[in-house]
Formats: C-alpha cells, structure tokens, sequence
C-alpha cells in the first residue's frame, strides 16, 4: 500500500515542530539500533512490489514491504538478491535491510547490499520527497545518494523506496567439510580465492571449514572434485542457520563482528569463533576487554562493532579517524540539518 | 571566487612545491586545455604536475587559502569535458603520481597511485593469475583516479560490475589538504559510505591521491559469439531473451548497421554486412559452465531470429572478432570528420522504441546516427556524425544529442552511463532531477567543499540554470545551447 502521502505528512509536521522521529519498520534488527529518542515513525505499512520485470533484472518496492515477500516474488522468477541478506526475524521489511546495509555469506564473492542498490526515494530532513540513481545498472548522473543509504541506519532520511539489481539464481550449490584448523583454514581460502573456483561462502568453526561452491551443475562437480573434503547433504539449512544467526553460539552472550582483510592472522579473543567471508569476517561473543578487541581488530587493518548487547559506555561502532568523522557529520547536516531522524544513532557527539 | 593573477598564483605556489612542476606559459599549457571531449577548450591560469602527495596537498592548501579554483586530472581521457580547466583556476595533473605501491596476491589486491593506467593494473597482476575486472574501452590511457573520480564501466561490468564495485579504499585530500581514508583493506567500514559517493563525483569532493582496487583470478576461459540480425529490434529482444534465460554474459554488446559497414570498411573483422545488427556475445568461467551456457545462448538467438551465429574456436578468432567492437569508434571517426558520442542508460525492454526513435531523429535532423553499445545493461552510445567544418552542424549534433538524453530520461534512465556529466551534459541533469534534489547534490557538495572551489560549474547545474533552461524550453521545445552561456 502506498502510504507515502501519509509519512510526508508526518515528517512535515515534525521538522515544522523539530521534534525527533523514531523510525522503524519490521523492528527485527532493533537489538542494533542503540536507544535513540523520538516520535516513532512506522514505514511498515508503506509496502509493496512497485515493479519487477525478470528480464530487466531489477525489482522495485517499498520500504515496507517483507523481505521474505520480496524473496518469494524473485524465487518464482528463479532470482534472488545476491548479497543474501540476513532477515533476523520473519518481520524484517527492505527499508530497515537497507538501512542496516547487512550482507550475508555471498558477500565476498557476488558483493554487498550497496553494490546491488541501483535507486532510492526518500524524505530528508527537510521533509523533501527525493529520487535518486534509478531503475537502470549504470548510472552516473549526480552523486551516488542511493549507495549512501545502505547502512546509513535511516539517519540521513527515511528510506521509502529502493530499486535493486537482481540476479539468476545459481543452478546448483554443494557444501563441502574440512577438517582443519583455523590457520590453516584462512591458508586455503586466500589459496582458493585467488584461482577461478565458483566459491559463494566459507564459514570455519570448531576445527571444521564448510565451502559452498555455487553454479552450473558439471562446473560445481568438477571444483568439488579438485578441491577434495566431504560433501554436506542438505547443507542450505546450514547456511541459513549462519546468516540468520539461529546457531546458538550468537545469542550466548555480547557478539563483536570484526571485518579484517582476509588474510589477517587468527586473533584469539579466549572464545570459539565463526570466521566467514573467506577470512574477512569473524564473529566472537566474548566479555573480553572491549578496548582490546578494537585495538586487534584495528592493529590486523580492520574493525570491531559490537553487533549484539549493550556493554555501558561503549559505542557500538568502531570509532573513526576524528576527520571523517567531522566530515560524516556533516554529511547527515547536509540531508538532516536538523538532526532529527534517528537522532543519536550512527555516530553519536561525544 | 578568487582574483587573483597568474603571476601572484605562481609566486604563492612556487613557495610550496618546486618551480619545476608549475607549467605558466600559454604554449605548455596547451596540450592540457581540453580532455576527451575536445569541442570544450580552455586554459587554465597555471598547470601543476605534483610528484608525491605531500606536493599535492601543499598545493591544495595554497589554492584554499588564496580562494582559486581547482580542477583535478588524470590521463585527460574522459568524454564529458569533466577534466576542462577553469579560467581562472589550476589544473592538478596527476599523471606524475604512476606508482603501483603494493600488490598483495594472497589478499587479492593491489594498492595504487591514481595516476596508474588501468591496464597497467592488470598487467601487473597478470603473473598472479589476476586482473582488474573494470575495462573502459579507453583502458590503455584513462587512470586509475580518474576511473573512480567517473566511476568507470567497460564491456565487462554487467557481470563485473562499475569501478565502485571494485574499489576497497580511496586516499582523499580535502580543500584544506586533509588526508582522508574512505573504505580500507577490511570490507564494509563503519558510519556513511562515502567510499561509494566519491565513485563517481567527478572530483567535485576531494582529491584521490591513492587508491586499493580488488582484483579477482582470470577467469579459466572465455569465448563469444557473434550473431546477425535483419532487424535491429529482434537483436533488442534477443537480450532480454538471454538475460531472461537466466545468463550473465561477461559481455553483450550491440552494433547497427551504419558501424558495421564502418569497423568491416577499417579492419575487416569479418561481422555480416548484410545485417542490419550484430551482437556479440561473451561468456566466461569454468569450460564446462561456459560450453553449457554458450548453447542455451545460441538457443535464445536462434529462436529470435537470427541470420547467423559465429562462435569463437580459438583465443585469437575470439579476440579477432573483439576487435571490431573495440575499434567501433575509431572506424566511425573514419567515415565523417566529427562524431558526438551519446551515453545514456535505458531499461533494456525500452531498446527497440528507443533505438526506433533514435533513427527518426537521424532522418528529421539529417545526421547520421551510428549505434555502438553496451546492450547487456542498456547503456546506449549513439555516436552522430557531424562536420565542425560545416556551418551550424555542431550546434545540430549537440541539440540532436540533447534530445536522445530527453528520450532516455523519458523511457526511465539516465542521462549518463559511464561517461559522467561534466561539462557537457549540465544542462540535460535538468530534466532527470527535481529542483529539490539539485540542492540536495550541492548540500553534500558543500560538506566536503564549502566555497566550492573544486572543479566549480561542473556535474551538478545550480537550480537558476536549470530555471533558465526550463523556461525556453517550453518556449521553443528546444534547447538553445549557442545562447546559453556555460558555466
């Protein structure tokens, strides 16, 4: 349902009023956005397919519409999002996807939500209805606003609209099992990544390597075969278990995602880990000194965010260099002078 | 903006970097008066050719400091005039900054000055068995600052994606000559991604003074196929059929019939002459992903038509028939003295209306149209023919030209692909953006550049301009280019 008319409306009154707003969709990822104040501002209902043509590659819809209805509508087609992002709950709507700007286990091979993010329409801080980018893969005119919005945590503006590219799904994917050690692991997927293999996600726990390899049925087979290991039968519910963070280790306690480059070595926080993206992404859930996991996500070229629960005092996002962050700042005066959309959310003044 | 004199300007800035590197006489500032787009001329106040960052940023904080305007630019191969000098600013040459500092095989990277050519990246990671996926056809001279300061595509990037989708870090100094680092060696850094905002800015936020490009492992084959059609819109359909199959070819790129008579005219690459399309169809990967694709896509043409199908047996007969596409433009240049590359982006279902509409603009102006493009994503480069010789022929062409970006805005794209707007298309982001958003573009702007000194007039036109336009444009339904002033 088109519902645009009516969140103007109330964007309007509360710049008019300069009261802060609150927004929010499906509230499945609520456990990421840190207290913020406001009047909240519900886009779930603005929801809906606008457009999807198969053969264009491109699907339009509303920021409310569910994520798993997006994904139905493109599965029928025998598409779906590349970046395969993770939902976090059965509420989870597009807006509040792209807003978190989360990508899953393909990340690394087929690219991020931003990449795949062709156009967006938003109201800003001044309570302007804007389009920008579009409904077409390359496309240059004016700054790239659309790419800006994935992971902005709808503090530059509320997202109502976004276009994406979408692609074939891969006619056929096998999982393999290694036993090996975590060293060892990030050796043969710095190794692997760099030959022509159809790698599409890697996930080393417990002394074990998962490697899921994705495309036409003999090409998937013989890679299988030159790479050895154990095939997993029924592996997709592993998969889904990983991006969907239902293995029980995400939930046991606080839960820090460091990004690294990939080749970075094994950091030993005293816990077990998930390391995903062929090495570039690790998890932890660990009550280890939040000073110190920073310090070795940043000494390794990377960063930390505390992905889930609250530790006092600590922000969830790896501060930044005190230039950008001025410059970030004024980044969001320029779509929000007034500051009143998720106030506190992303990069909070200290 | 500033007043100041060449010779103040000179002194100032010979205080910070050395003599040597600051061009002031109007002969050596020549060559640099123009990039790509050559109808656009004019000559900087001063040219400086810095030889590290550190002269960079001390130039920088000389231009803030005395209010002078700063145009960046790299090879100077660019096609939207976005590289063109300001009159009373100074050109920032960076081809001196040529350094390939690190290639990091196991990581897959490679970190860059920005005045590396693109195809010298590739070259580098050749021995590793990697390559920079990113192509634009210009690769053997356009830099790697200037690919990510236009956010560069190619023939390649419908599967590969643009220069944003390659690119992990950029090293931006500011007008004030503060070192910024957007993006890094770890994937999805925190707060805003201005990494993918300053893809494709036009060098209108910052300065690129160092760049880490990802690189991927060449792929284990490729091969193409070349098809004739006897109707350009049963070509237009067949890739949305090939899409529709399912298929992401490396490659998909479509010519009529006025540039195959000219590529056949210049090299001979054997395409049909009798038809009146071709497409050229590549794919890549593992042999056996590739052979079972290149059947479902000689099914798709077939089935739509087509007259003949040739399909590459060897690495020398697929890059022979490359050849054809890739000299396209060289061999149009051949048959008129002048031709206007076009660069607008349309929804693939909307290319036989276009291209239809393209040929009635053609035959009512009386310039020729040849039609060479990237088919696979819709990005289309009609190139009109002209005479610059010929009295009001340019002014036809570029009215011409205007109109098929109208079209392309209408059918729901863009009014720029690739090539970036510059100079040239300022106009024309008139009609694709809302006065609501021109000022949010010069808001953003204005967070990284206050008094506007970079690259001023350029990619983004003020909402008075485009007051200007709109109001003749109704007028006369025509835009008026050889009244209007550029700025």
């Amino acid at each position: 349902m088109d519902r645009e008319d009516v969140i103007l409306e109330q964007v309007l009154e509360a710049v008019e009023a300069r009261t802060p707003v609150a927004i929010h969709g499906g509230a499945s990822k609520a456990f990421y956005a840190q207290p913020r104040s406001g009047e909240p501002l519900d886009l779930s209902g603005h929801a809906g397919i606008v457009e999807y043509d198969p053969g264009e590659l491109v699907v339009t819809c509303r920021a409310g519409t569910p994520l798993a209805e997006l994904r139905q509508a493109l599965a029928e087609h025998g598409q779906h999002l590349p970046f395969e992002p993770p939902a976090f709950g059965e509420k989870a709507t597009v807006g509040g996807t792209v807003a978190c700007g989360f990508s899953g286990p393909r990340r690394p091979w087929a690219g991020s939500l931003r990449d795949y993010l062709l156009g967006v329409r938003i109201i800003n801080g001044r309570g302007k209805a804007l389009r920008f980018g579009g409904q077409v893969m390359k496309n240059v005119a004016g700054y790239d606003v659309s790419r800006l919005m994935a992971g902005s945590l709808g503090t530059l503006g509320a997202i109502l609209e976004t276009s994406f590219k979408v692609l074939p799904k891969p006619l056929r994917e096998r999982t393999l099992r290694f036993e090996m050690e975590q060293r060892e692991a990030l050796g043969q997927l710095a190794k692997w990544s760099g030959k022509p293999l159809p790698l599409s996600a890697s996930c080393w726990r417990d002394g074990q390597l998962f490697l899921r390899l994705s495309g036409a049925e003999r090409e998937t087979a013989r890679a299988a075969e030159s790479l050895g290991g154990e095939a997993v039968d029924e592996a997709d519910a592993f998969w889904r278990e990983l991006r969907e963070h239902e293995d029980e280790f995400f939930s046991s306690g606080p839960l820090w995602r460091l990004s690294l480059p990939p080749t970075a070595e094994p950091i030993d926080l005293d816990t077990p880990c998930r390391v995903e993206w062929g090495g570039a992404q690790r998890w932890y859930v660990t009550k280890a000194n939040p000073e110190r996991i920073r310090a070795a996500a940043a000494s390794a070229g990377g960063h930390a965010t505390l992905f889930r629960g609250d530790i006092d005092d600590i922000p969830r996002f790896h501060p930044q260099a005190k230039g950008l962050q001025q410059l970030q700042e004024r980044v969001r005066e320029a779509f929000d002078p007034y500051g009143l959309f998720n106030r506190g959310l992303l990069a909070p003044k200290r | 903006m500033s007043t100041v004199s060449k010779s103040q300007l000179l002194e100032e800035l010979a205080q910070a970097v050395p003599r040597e590197i600051l061009i002031d006489s109007e002969e050596a500032l020549h060559p640099f008066e123009c990039d790509g787009l050559s109808v656009y001329r004019q000559l900087p106040l001063l040219a400086a050719l810095p030889e590290n960052t550190r002269q960079v940023r001390e130039i920088l904080r000389c231009c803030r400091r005395l209010g002078v305007p700063v145009v960046t630019r790299g090879a100077g191969t660019g096609l939207s005039g976005g590289a063109l000098p300001f009159a009373g600013g100074l050109l920032l040459v960076l081809t001196r900054l040529n350094r390939i500092l690190e290639l990091d095989a196991a990581a897959r990277t490679v970190r860059v000055e920005p005045g590396v050519r693109n195809l010298a990246v590739s070259e580098a990671a050749a021995p590793h068995g990697l390559y920079y996926a990113p192509d634009p056809s210009s690769q053997i001279a356009c830099s790697i600052g200037g690919n990510v300061a236009e956010n560069s595509g190619g023939v390649h990037c419908l599967k590969y994606g643009l220069t944003v989708h390659n690119v992990l870090e950029v090293r931006l100094l500011t007008i004030d000559g503060e070192e910024l680092v957007l993006g890094g060696p770890a994937l999805d850094a925190p707060g805003y991604d201005l990494l993918a905002l300053i893809n494709g800015s036009e060098g209108m936020l910052g300065v690129i003074t160092e760049v880490l490009l990802r690189l991927l492992p060449i792929p284990e084959t490729a091969q193409v196929v070349l098809a004739g059609f006897a109707r350009i819109e049963d070509a237009a359909e067949a890739v949305g059929g090939i899409i529709g199959a399912g298929i992401v070819p490396a490659g998909l790129e479509m010519m009529d019939r006025l540039s195959v008579e000219a590529v056949e005219s210049f090299i001979a690459p054997g395409y049909p002459r009798d038809a009146e399309a071709v497409l050229l169809c590549e794919l890549d990967g593992g042999q056996a992903e590739v052979e079972e694709q290149m059947q479902a896509v000689n099914e798709v043409l077939s089935a739509h038509g087509a007259t003949s199908l040739r399909v590459s047996q060897s690495e020398a007969e697929r890059l022979g028939l490359w050849a054809g596409r890739k000299n396209a433009f060289p061999a149009v240049g051949r048959i008129m003295p002048d031709y206007y590359c076009m660069d607008g982006t349309i929804p693939r279902r909307e290319l036989p209306r276009v291209l239809r509409e393209i040929s009635v603009l053609s035959k009512q102006h009386g310039l020729r149209i040849a039609n060479v493009f990237h088919a696979g994503d819709g990005n289309l480069h009609p190139l009109i023919l002209y005479d610059a010789n010929a009295p009001g022929e340019l002014e036809t062409a570029e009215r011409v030209g205007a109109e098929i970006l109208s079209l392309c805005v209408k059918a729901g794209g863009t009014v720029t692909g690739e090539h970036g707007v510059g100079m040239e298309k300022i106009d024309s982001m008139c009609e694709q953006f809302e006065d609501g958003e021109l000022e949010q573009f010069h808001a953003l702007k204005a967070a990284f550049d206050p008094d506007g000194l970079l690259n001023p007039g350029k990619a983004v036109p003020t909402l008075h301009r485009c007051a200007e336009l709109g109001a003749m444009h109704v007028h006369g339904n025509r835009l008026p280019f050889p009244d209007l002033p550029r700025f």
